[in-house]
């Protein structure tokens, strides 16, 4: 776009207009040199933002590529971990919930150092989760199952209190108890994952496996009850927003048909904000899978699928967080955490943009 | 409706919507008064200037803190400009509604949704093993420096991942200088870069001061994008340059609750960090939240 078209500054260089001097001299716009260059740094500056998004995934799938040429990931099949399989367990070393998901070492002796296993696309699609194992298999079905459970537990425990709690700061809550509850969850949106997967990993699971008598410390459950107070906030601030962005007069109209306050803030208020709520908790989705140190301390990070919230689960952000650091540089098991990375990258975008879509067309489209 | 659950509803909605309320305060709480408590009997002069003792059992956490606060220096001096100059351009040189501000906010919007840890792959991917190796081969003549994971890398990385904060923190201050200030500037025969030199950063010097400290105060909190792009479990010296290692709160937290050798023992050390970690956190928003109070005021008045 052409920047001229765009200025709308009255009367920019407003130079040499009076009539006694030459018409010739009047021009419309006079080029200045310095300001030029700082005007195309400042545009090319502000690019920065999407550059980085592409260079995102430029990058992250060219990590990732290898994973589809097959000729390449051809794996040696015996590995120092294979007897022991410590690799990875210790990072979870604390707390007594190591299940060891190994194959037994059946045909280890069969193996010859020269044997090797070809790696390809397909294996990604595996059902099991053992990168370091004999016959490493690196189906990643199990931390897409695990993410989505603690995403959907989590959910379940933050959306009602979150939703709830802004219909009470909007609806119900005088302007003294609305100053301490907004700030008080602004402080919560700042708390560091890192502190409340601590907390989850010291006190909570403690907590938990006492009152409900669980088998492992570490579990789904426990990691969703910390990934809710880390998304409540989320929730809350949008959710409130959307609240109070309904019109007053639908509010007034309500009440001055006779309606009760509860019955104004649920049957008309609530309503009437459907779509922006929405929209709150699908990032609450979002962060909710993206969200590493949590469920990297609290979930007890064993890679099975299963459909009881209270057996340990992994999750993708936390098997990057997990294995990057150990893993060999350039290994198919390194390609597969990046592909892993781009799974969360398309997921975190898809959800973003469907909400953007959903409060673009639906919330003001309603209020217009 | 039924004349039975008309009065149960106007009690039960105000009443599990304000409890639901009270939980979350309660939480909050909750949660700063556990570490609270049991982290501030471990915060000594020693904790807070010492480096670990004894296999890191013992001692302080000096170049914990350290490393954090090199991390936000360098990250804040890069994104901070980078994110003040693109908020600039959004709403000085284009119009409202033009394609290009709509796809930078799309940007902006996806950066600040994308997951922490896949900035630590980016980070990874990009910084260390393209930018870093590069420089490797064409000025370092092969040696390994840069292309390993170090402070620098970890610091853009950080920057990249809170350019969002600082964007969206100095576009709402910006929008509080009034128009009729820049018509004034413009019709005085100022150009629009003297405009913005002189009326408008001005006007909005509190935003980005906002805008800074909310993203110092995130990027101090974030473990996951540095995990692999150059924190350290525990370093014998302060970082000496940019392509060395570094220690950070967060991680510190992290490492020592998860795979410190004796868990239990250091249960004090643990809480102690994370009271302080909260507690620079806390004050970064704190302080951000009543800059911003301020500002909206300001507009209002």
């Amino acid at each position: 776009m052409n920047l001229q078209t765009v200025d709308t500054t009255p009367m920019h260089p407003a130079v040499n207009t009076s009539p006694s001097e030459n018409f010739a001299d009047i021009r419309k716009k006079q080029f200045r040199p310095a300001e030029f260059i700082i005007e195309q740094g400042i545009r090319f500056t502000a690019f920065f933002s999407l550059a980085f998004i592409l260079l995102i995934f430029v990058f992250v799938f060219r990590e990732a590529s290898s994973i589809f040429s097959p000729e390449k990931n051809v794996a040696p099949l015996v590995k120092e971990e294979v007897q022991t399989y410590t690799g990875d367990n210790e990072v979870q070393s604390y707390g007594d919930e190591n299940i060891t998901v190994l194959s037994s070492p059946d045909n280890e002796a069969a193996l010859k150092p020269s044997d090797t296993q070809k790696l390809s696309i397909r294996n990604i699609f595996d059902k099991v989760w053992q990168p370091t194992s004999v016959f490493a298999k690196f189906g990643i079905w199990p931390l897409f199952a695990g993410s989505l459970k603690v995403a959907f537990l989590s959910l379940l425990i933050s959306a009602p209190v979150a939703i709830f709690a802004a219909i009470y700061t909007s609806s119900f809550a005088s302007k003294h108890i609305k100053e301490i509850v907004k700030p008080v969850v602004e402080i919560l949106a700042g708390f560091p994952s890192v502190v409340i997967g601590f907390i989850a990993l010291i006190v909570f699971a403690s907590v938990l496996q006492s009152i409900f008598g669980l088998q492992y410390r570490l579990n789904a459950f426990t990691g969703s009850v910390a990934m809710a107070i880390a998304i409540i906030p989320v929730i809350f601030t949008l959710s409130e927003d959307a609240l109070n962005s309904v019109p007053r007069s639908y509010i007034d109209a309500s009440l001055a048909l006779g309606s009760e306050r509860w019955e104004t803030a649920i049957l008309v208020v609530l309503p009437a904000a459907v779509p922006g709520i929405f929209a709150a908790i699908l990032l609450g989705i979002g962060r909710a899978i993206g969200e590493t140190m949590i469920v990297l301390m609290a979930t007890g990070n064993a890679a099975f699928a299963s459909f009881n919230p209270f057996e340990p689960v992994r999750t993708m952000s936390a098997t990057i967080g997990a294995e990057m650091a150990e893993v060999v540089f350039g290994d198919f098991h390194y390609s597969v955490l990046f592909f892993i990375g781009i799974i969360l990258f398309a997921i975190s975008f898809l959800i973003n943009l469907t909400a953007e879509t959903v409060v673009r067309n639906l919330v003001m489209r309603q209020f217009k | 409706m039924n004349r039975i659950l008309k009065p149960f509803f106007r009690i039960a909605i105000p009443g599990i919507s304000g409890l639901s309320a009270f939980s979350i305060v309660a939480v909050v709480v909750f949660l700063v008064a556990l570490i609270g408590v049991n982290g501030l009997p471990g915060i000594t002069r020693e904790f807070l200037t010492q480096a670990p003792t004894n296999g890191m059992t013992g001692g302080g956490i000096f170049p914990a803190i350290i490393g954090t606060f090199l991390l936000v220096l360098l990250m804040s001096i890069v994104g901070v400009p980078i994110g003040t100059i693109t908020a600039i351009f959004l709403s000085e040189y284009v119009a409202k509604d033009s394609w290009i501000v709509r796809v930078i906010r799309f940007a902006v919007n996806t950066l600040a949704g994308i997951p922490s840890i896949v900035f630590g792959l980016f980070g990874l991917g990009f910084f260390v093993q393209f930018v870093g190796t590069g420089m490797d081969n064409t000025i370092g003549g092969g040696t390994v420096r840069w292309g390993q994971p170090n402070i620098l890398w970890a610091s853009l990385t950080m920057a990249v991942l809170t350019l969002p904060v600082v964007i969206v923190a100095v576009e709402e201050a910006i929008r509080t200088v009034p128009r009729e200030l820049r018509d004034a500037s413009l019709a005085l025969g100022a150009t629009r870069w003297e405009t913005i030199v002189r009326v408008v950063l001005p006007g909005c010097s509190t935003g980005i001061l906002t805008g800074t400290i909310l993203a110092i105060s995130r990027g101090a909190g974030e473990v996951a994008p540095i995990l692999f792009t150059g924190a350290a479990y525990f370093l014998p010296h302060l970082p000496q340059s940019l392509s060395d290692q570094f220690m950070n709160l967060g991680y510190h937290v992290y490492i020592m609750a998860t795979q410190s050798p004796d868990v239990d023992a250091t249960r004090g050390i643990q809480y102690s960090t994370t009271l302080v970690l909260l507690a620079m956190t806390f004050a970064f928003n704190f302080c951000a939240i009543i800059f911003r109070y301020q500002i909206r005021k300001n507009r209002i008045t």
